[in-house]
């Protein structure tokens, strides 16, 4: 198998004596799109949120896109630049119109020329359908747009991953599809992408391999087909029962 | 038609509206014709004191203006350079109108304060051909604005610093400037001018002590810069930490998370709070009086008790520097309103 672009390697967190993350072991190859599933508090999100180190692990090592993640500031600026991430919550900055909100990072980060990132900006904006809002402020569009528009500025950056953490579970139900087709349409492109989400049909359609976490270890992991149809655990069969069951 | 139903809803809305209309109503039936008769009707308008002295009680004496005013608005400054604190004043002004208007926020401020500063301080002390008067001499309303806004002009970019460094991750910063805002925030700010004036110089070898001046200014910059912090601080405990988290994810590092994400955010909600402080600030430079700074406060107090036939008509000469004062914290009160309205979209 060629160099994996994320590695996870004995990793361990904890959060003031809390164990979150308990020996991580982990490999994503480039291209791979991941589906992360598990029980509320199992400790998804912050698997991912370590990716791009907005958390931080104590123990292990931690390997994305060539660099290892410490302390070294210059070597998580790297990283980030190369890491997109999509929130739950969308995270737009809502005193910038969605055009700024997508130069702001190419612009001062990048250091593109501003008429260069407008551009770019607008072409991603069409990859998520919704160009005809870039003058609009993030507040007046709905909450679908708005996690397109999010998308969008993560792609800005034109980073080698993209990472989601439950893009679509704040949304209203009627908003779900016209996001998940977007990132449907991006995993087609050869997108490497680590996505949290109980979309269990997503996961169906485009995912390499789905993971299953609890308790902050990674229970079980396989293609989907085979996760779906033959779990091994008990754990993973209870959840599956749960979400999927009725 | 029109007239009646605007009545009904601005009046009578309810109970308690209609209560509020009365009371005012009746107010103003009792009390307005005796104060028109007094500020009017009444009122000796002439510099005549024994017009005046006959009218008092009855009618108020605005001839204490007509005859003191350029002692009030320019206190000790001598007479016949008075010109100078007048012109200094007025383009201190326009710099400040300038600055307020959308129009004229580009790069070219930036030379445009430092001159107007420059010719101010020029103008006020003189130097290069024009006679120097040295700062006690300074007074009045040209004190007043140069005061507030050297004050606000310091204390405000400051306070933005003192806000972060008490939200830094780094505990030596962050006991810093906790230490400083509650020192500085639980002390008088009386305390802080006596200190400035009289026990400062006391540490400094004799004659090396910095003019009254520059201290009294620190003093008041420092001052009013652990208040505004913690206004701010409000400001910046409101911003959610996703913002962080979305401005960390796309790789902006600290100082541009918080100039470009944070900050626009955080001022936009306390632009409310922030601009009442101005307004305390610019009505609290009279404070400097008691360090023998005679501003637009100072200045009156010196104008009426020099001159004992004038001494009697106090209150005119209040009501005069307050209609002044009023003037332009009315103004500021107006600009934060449309300042809000600028910064909130959506
Ligand atoms: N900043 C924090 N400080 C302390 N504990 C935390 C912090 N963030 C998360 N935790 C705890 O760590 C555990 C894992 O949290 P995490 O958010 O990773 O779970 P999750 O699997 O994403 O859950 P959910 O499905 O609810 O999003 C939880 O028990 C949570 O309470
Ligand atoms: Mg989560």
């Amino acid at each position: 198998m060629a160099e994996p672009i994320i590695l996870f390697e004995k990793v361990n967190k904890w959060f003031d004596g809390f164990h979150v993350l308990k020996d991580i072991d982990l490999q994503v190859a480039a291209g791979e799109r991941i589906v992360i599933c598990g029980p509320s508090g199992s400790g998804k999100s912050t698997l991912i949120r370590c990716v791009n180190r907005l958390e931080e692990h104590q123990e292990g090592r931690l390997v994305v896109d060539g660099v290892e993640l410490g302390d070294d500031v210059k070597a998580i600026e790297q990283v980030r630049r190369n890491v997109g991430m999509v929130f739950q919550q969308f995270n737009l900055f809502p005193h910038m119109t969605v055009l700024e909100n997508l130069t702001l990072a190419p612009v001062y980060v990048a250091r593109k020329p501003k008429a260069e990132a407008e551009a770019n900006a607008m072409k991603q904006l069409e990859r998520v359908r919704i160009a005809e809002q870039a003058h609009k402020y993030p507040l007046q569009l709905s909450g679908g747009q708005q996690q397109r528009v999010a998308i969008a500025r993560a792609l800005c950056l034109t980073p080698h991953i993209m990472l989601f953490d439950e893009p679509t579970s704040a949304l209203d139900p009627e908003m779900i599809n016209e996001v998940l087709e977007v990132m449907i349409e991006l995993a087609g492109q050869g997108m490497t992408m680590v996505c949290v989400t109980h979309e269990m049909g997503f996961a169906k359609a485009v995912a390499d391999r789905v993971i299953f976490m609890d308790a902050g270890q990674i229970v079980e992991q396989a293609p989907p087909e085979e996760f779906f149809s033959n779990p091994k655990s008990d754990r993973t069969k209870d959840f599956l029962s749960k979400i999927l069951g009725h | 038609m029109k007239k009646k139903s605007w009545i009904r809803k601005n009046l009578f809305a309810n109970a308690w509206s209609s209560l509020a209309t009365i009371v005012f109503a009746v107010l103003v039936v009792a009390y307005l014709p005796g104060l028109l008769n007094w500020m009017v009707v009444q009122a000796v308008f002439g510099p005549n004191v024994d017009a005046c002295q006959a009218a008092r009680g009855t009618g108020a004496c605005w001839g204490v203006i007509a005859e003191k005013w350029r002692l009030i608005v320019f206190g000790r400054y001598p007479h016949l350079e008075q010109w100078r604190p007048a012109l200094a004043t007025v383009l201190l002004l326009g710099l400040l109108f300038a600055s307020c208007v959308r129009k004229f926020w580009t790069l070219w401020l930036v030379p445009a304060w430092i001159v107007v500063w420059v010719v101010f301080f020029w103008l006020m002390h003189g130097g290069l051909g024009l006679s120097v008067v040295p700062t006690d001499q300074w007074g009045g309303l040209p004190l007043t604005i140069m005061l507030s806004t050297i004050a606000i002009a310091g204390a405000f970019p400051l306070s933005i610093f003192v806000a972060l460094g008490r939200r830094s991750k780094l505990p030596a910063i962050r006991t810093l400037c906790t230490v400083y805002i509650e020192l500085v925030r639980g002390v008088p700010l009386v305390s802080i001018l006596f200190m400035a004036s009289f026990l400062f110089p006391l540490f400094m070898p004799v004659g090396k002590s910095p003019d009254v001046l520059i201290r009294v200014i620190v003093g008041l910059i420092l001052f009013w810069a652990a208040y505004l912090a913690e206004t701010v601080r409000g400001g910046l405990q409101a911003i959610p930490k996703g913002q962080l988290e979305a401005a960390a994810s796309v790789g902006l590092g600290y100082w541009q998370t918080q100039r470009k994400v944070v900050l626009p955010q955080a001022l936009a909600i306390v632009v409310p709070a922030v601009v009442n402080t101005f307004i305390a600030i610019f009505k609290d430079t009279s404070l400097v009086t008691i360090v023998s700074l005679y501003e637009l406060t100072g200045a009156l107090s010196i104008a009426l008790n020099s001159d004992a036939n004038w001494r009697p008509f106090k209150i005119e000469g209040y009501l005069f520097i307050a209609a002044l004062y009023f003037t332009f914290c009315f103004a500021m009160s107006r600009y934060s309103l449309w300042v809000e309205k600028q910064v909130h979209h959506g």
